[in-house]
């Protein structure tokens, strides 16, 4: 038993992980990376999105006939994240106005559908809701680590903007890492991102060959 | 009557929509103020960043009125100290930046001068445009106080104006000179319709 939640943790944080091997919600991923920051609020919306939906597809799958699963999975994730948009456009609205579109469009995340369809209709809760967070956080972190990347190379700094997400504390939390006049533009533009990506995706694949 | 299983499966869609749309709605009602508070702080805070909120005594936000020129609908708000007008503040849009639309918020006093300008979205170049906002460089506030005139010199140096342009960038510094330009010679034309 302990042995299969590990599994559960090993695969949706590194090796069937989303972003980086099942190659889900690129469209987010590579869009809105450009700060460590914005990574972090999109990454904690799609886990929580991925972990409310797996704990409601999990619990009906006795009511979901196998003939309307795919409408009602559809149903269940943007009812998810329409709650979701309403509490940050309430609660966290700078970094909603930063993220926009994309809350809504975690809808489309094909990794959440994925998810739903391939574990949480078949298991039981606590594992689907364990299969959910680990995921998400799987998800997170290749969005962070990007994120990272591309703000370190793109400005030269690290956690800017803190207090989007943190509040007026974590103003002071950017770390300067060099002089942002010697930033590589490349970085924060569209090229950055899937050069970022395909770097993480090559290191991800490196690693599994050292084995 | 029996049911047969294709209503049996639309009954179950129907009744989890049922469901799923009673919890959106809850969420919706109890976050509905607070959102309206946000809109409101956030629309209070861009207009005070171009006047200064000792200036006037109305309530800003919601003095205002739409007035259309160009083709382009400009939402104005009108700044009152004791019922006498003291600046509008203007809501303006290009479309000839580099990379999209750029939204400006335009203050100008009743003397023709302008108040202040600040940029409220753009999309361009980081690193090269984006040194309009406020937050990259100061050039944003080359327009406070100036006067409507020698309108000739309004416009980027490379044009033979007095405005800076950016090393690598002159579109986007080009396309708000502009814009405030068009923006001040509208508000001096309809002045009077604009504090009716």
């Amino acid at each position: 038993m302990h042995s299969d939640y590990s599994k559960i943790l090993s695969n949706g944080l590194w090796h069937n992980n989303q972003a980086l091997v099942a190659l889900l919600g690129l469209c987010p991923l590579l869009a809105v990376s450009n700060t460590v920051i914005n990574s972090l609020g999109l990454g904690l919306a799609t886990t929580l999105t991925l972990i409310l939906s797996n704990l409601l597809v999990s619990s009906l799958r006795q009511f979901i006939l196998p003939e309307i699963r795919l409408p009602l999975f559809v149903l269940i994730i943007a009812g998810v994240v329409t709650i979701i948009e309403l509490i940050m456009h309430a609660w966290l609205y700078e970094l909603y106005k930063i993220l926009g579109i994309f809350i809504p469009l975690i809808v489309t995340n094909c990794a959440i559908i994925g998810r739903a369809e391939v574990f949480a209709s078949k298991n039981r809760i606590l594992p689907s809701v364990l299969d959910g967070l680990a995921m998400g956080l799987g998800f997170s972190f290749a969005l962070i680590v990007l994120g990272g990347f591309r703000e370190l190379l793109g400005s030269g700094t690290l956690l800017a903007q803190a207090d989007l997400l943190f509040g007026d504390a974590a103003k002071d939390w950017k770390i300067n890492v060099f002089d942002d006049s010697s930033g590589i533009l490349l970085a924060m533009l569209p090229p950055g991102a899937f050069i970022g990506l395909g770097l993480l995706i090559a290191l991800k694949n490196a690693t599994a060959n050292l084995r | 009557m029996t049911i047969t299983p294709p209503t049996l499966a639309a009954l179950r869609i129907g009744l989890f929509s049922f469901i799923i749309v009673g919890l959106v709605s809850v969420v919706y009602h109890s976050t509905k103020d607070k959102i309206a508070d946000n809109e409101r702080l956030a629309l209070l805070q861009n207009l005070q960043s171009v006047i200064d909120k000792r200036l006037y005594d109305n309530n800003l936000a919601n003095d205002k009125i739409q007035l259309q020129s160009n083709g382009q609908n400009h939402t104005i708000y009108r700044a009152r100290q004791a019922g006498q007008p003291i600046a509008a503040i203007i809501t303006s849009m290009t479309t000839q930046g580099y990379n999209g639309d750029i939204d400006l918020l335009i203050a100008i006093n009743v003397s023709g001068t302008i108040n202040a300008v600040r940029v409220l979205n753009h999309r361009e170049t980081p690193g090269l445009g984006d040194a309009i906002e406020l937050k990259k460089s100061n050039w944003i506030l080359s327009f406070n106080q100036l006067a409507l005139q020698d309108l000739d010199q309004w416009a980027v140096k490379r044009d033979g104006g007095n405005f800076d342009q950016f090393t690598g960038a002159t579109i986007t510094p080009r396309a708000i000179v502009n814009e405030v330009k068009n923006t001040a010679l509208f508000f001096q034309q309809h002045q009077q319709k604009i504090f009716q």
